[in-house]
């Protein structure tokens, strides 16, 4: 049974439970027993997610984008706009906030949680401006001796005209060498979906966190099985194919940890996750601090370098 | 009767390279065998040889025919100095996608390489230079983990012996069969070009028809010169997903050479039959010694 199909079940269940408005020993009797039946198919359904399961959570529309990540884990957070070169992105979100106490520069790909909140945020899909803003930004944190970090969540970057003449590729290649050399430690947290390059472009740090139901892939499923198959209805299959989970992303070593997520999903429990990653920041970043800058530079280059090496 | 026309055109060959004092080049790509040719843009027939002789470029529209590395590498390296790097590197089937391993088994037949790119050391004018020429004729020319290792390890030993990197790119991007692993090269490329560019090294990127997707978001874009053929299509989403995102069809000449020259991607677009002269150039401009 996949995702969608065992929440469809869940509700059709718990609008029986609905009917019972009596308060009998054998109403509560039924309820009990509908309540645990529900627990059990959730618990089930989660100990067995495939692949497809995985894309379906990290797209669900109850997963919370990174506005509530940086509402929760950083304080005092100032949103700072533009590229400076051309406009602001709105798909981007950026500013300096503090992380326990000390200050950080934050930078987000934002999808939106309603059709007009989209409709400002370009579904999370960023423009070339929006790489140049994640670029301003880390330079400037770079200059104050912050450390940044980035919360990624999109499709992958935006293929349109305007895209184009600004130059989309120029732009994510200039993220992909700079953050390479930035003088201050860097953290990426995959957050929902970690869509090709527009994804890769926030993703050179010195430790990459994966929600454990978050995805990351060269291409989106659909995209894969149209390729493949010519039928991107195929894209369950493809998905089973490509190794894109946060498991198989640490066994490849490209990602470092894999935080946690509850039964349910982070939706069904935020706070089991956050502490989490407040916990894991506070770690990481410690870490890197007392690091030498040529060390950090060296193992961020070295990181990379040894990817796709056997 | 063919056997006669093949030694004619051998013969043909033969001489026009003795006249012009260099090796003929004895690849053809995109020009299938026969002595005549038709050109794809002009369909205008003529002899291959005068294709050949324009260096792959139709002498009567200017359409650049798309070039195996071999014969790049013959337009436009001296004779005799190529030394190849890693030619023996073969990709494996990291994610074990079906159908990958007999897609590398054939374009290794068909291009008698083992992978979409070939790197190496050698002079252009008597100038050295650490050369990377991509081949899009090998899975679209995508760049994979051995690209991406073929790349960095080209970059990373131009870093250390000083010497200028130039780049042939033609690629349709990041190759899908090796999924995330395939991603991750862009990163590990343009990490190798941001310290060869640390130590004040010259870097030429030539694009290439095509030149996209994840080639063109890395490496391609990080020349500090950027040189193109004419009208080779450049840019990051292909055409094709750009129609169907925004619904409508793309003016004339979107994504092409001279459009990314004018929106400021590009320095110069270059006739094939002038692109070495232009590298020439650009090597003394930047102080360098020709040697031999
Ligand atoms: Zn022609």
């Amino acid at each position: 049974m996949s995702l969608p199909e065992m929440e469809k079940q869940i509700k059709g269940l718990q609008q029986q439970m609905a009917q019972i408005t009596m308060d009998t020993p054998a109403d509560e009797k039924l309820r009990l027993e509908l309540s645990t039946l529900i627990a059990n198919i959730k618990k089930d359904a989660y100990e067995r997610l495939t692949p497809g399961d995985k894309v379906y959570l990290a797209r669900h529309p109850l997963r919370p984008n990174a506005k509530y990540y940086i509402d929760t884990l950083f304080e005092d957070f100032t949103e700072l706009h533009g590229d400076r070169l051309y406009g602001d992105d709105q798909s981007i979100m950026g500013g300096i906030g503090t992380f326990d106490g000390k200050p950080v520069t934050v930078i987000a790909q934002m999808k939106g949680k309603t059709l007009e909140e989209n409709l400002v945020h370009n579904f999370g899909m960023p423009h070339p401006e929006g790489y140049r803003k994640v670029i301003r930004l880390a330079r400037q944190a770079e200059k104050f001796g912050r450390p940044i970090i980035n919360i990624i969540d999109t499709p992958g970057a935006y293929p349109g005209i305007g895209a184009e003449e600004r130059g989309q590729a120029e732009a994510i290649a200039q993220c992909l060498m700079q953050f390479m050399e930035l003088k201050v430690p860097v953290i990426a947290i995959v957050i929902g979906e970690g869509g090709s390059g527009g994804a890769l472009a926030l993703s050179i740090s010195d430790h990459i966190m994966m929600l454990e139901h978050s995805i990351y892939s060269v291409l989106s499923p659909e995209g894969f099985a149209s390729i493949l198959w010519k039928d991107s209805a195929r894209a369950g299959e493809a998905a089973q194919l490509m190794k894109l989970t946060a498991q198989d992303l640490k066994e490849f070593g490209i990602v470092d940890s894999v935080i946690k997520e509850p039964v349910g999903g982070i939706h069904s429990w935020p706070d089991f996750t956050t502490t989490q990653i407040r916990e894991k920041l506070t770690e990481e970043l410690e870490k890197l601090a007392a690091q030498k800058t040529s060390l950090l530079l060296q193992n961020r280059y070295k990181k990379f370098r040894a990817i796709g090496v056997e | 009767m063919s056997s006669l026309f093949k030694e004619r055109k051998e013969m043909l060959l033969g001489f026009k390279a003795l006249r012009s004092n260099k090796k003929a080049p004895q690849f053809t790509g995109e020009i299938p065998d026969g002595l005549y040719e038709k050109c794809p843009s002009c369909e205008k027939t003529m002899l291959k040889e005068d294709i050949v002789e324009h260096s792959f470029v139709c002498p009567h529209c200017n359409h650049h025919f798309r070039l195996r590395a071999a014969e790049r590498l013959q337009l436009t390296v001296d004779p005799g100095t190529f030394k190849e790097l890693m030619s023996s590197a073969k990709s494996g089937n990291p994610l074990e996608m079906p159908g990958y391993e007999e897609k590398l088994q054939r374009d290794r037949s068909k291009t008698g390489q083992n992978e979409a790119v070939v790197t190496g050391f050698g002079r252009i004018g008597g100038y050295p230079y650490a050369i990377a020429v991509m081949d899009s004729y090998f899975l679209m020319g995508s760049m994979g983990a051995v690209v991406g290792e073929k790349i960095t390890a080209l970059t990373e030993a131009a870093t250390k012996r000083k010497l200028p990197l130039i780049i042939f790119c033609t690629s349709g991007g990041a190759r899908m069969q090796e999924g995330i692993l395939s991603l991750m090269q862009m990163a590990k490329t343009s990490a190798a070009i941001g310290r060869h560019n640390q130590e004040g090294l010259l870097y030429i990127a030539v694009l290439t028809h095509p030149t996209t997707g994840g080639v063109s978001a890395s490496f391609a874009m990080l020349g500090d010169i950027t040189l193109a053929e004419p009208d080779a299509l450049i840019g990051f989403a292909g055409p094709r997903v750009i129609e169907q995102t925004i619904k409508q069809t793309l003016p004339e000449g979107f994504q092409r050479s001279e459009f990314l020259q004018e929106r400021g991607f590009v320095d110069k677009v270059v006739n094939r039959n002038d692109l070495k002269e232009t590298i020439i150039k650009l090597s003394r401009l930047h102080g360098m010694e020709a040697k031999g």
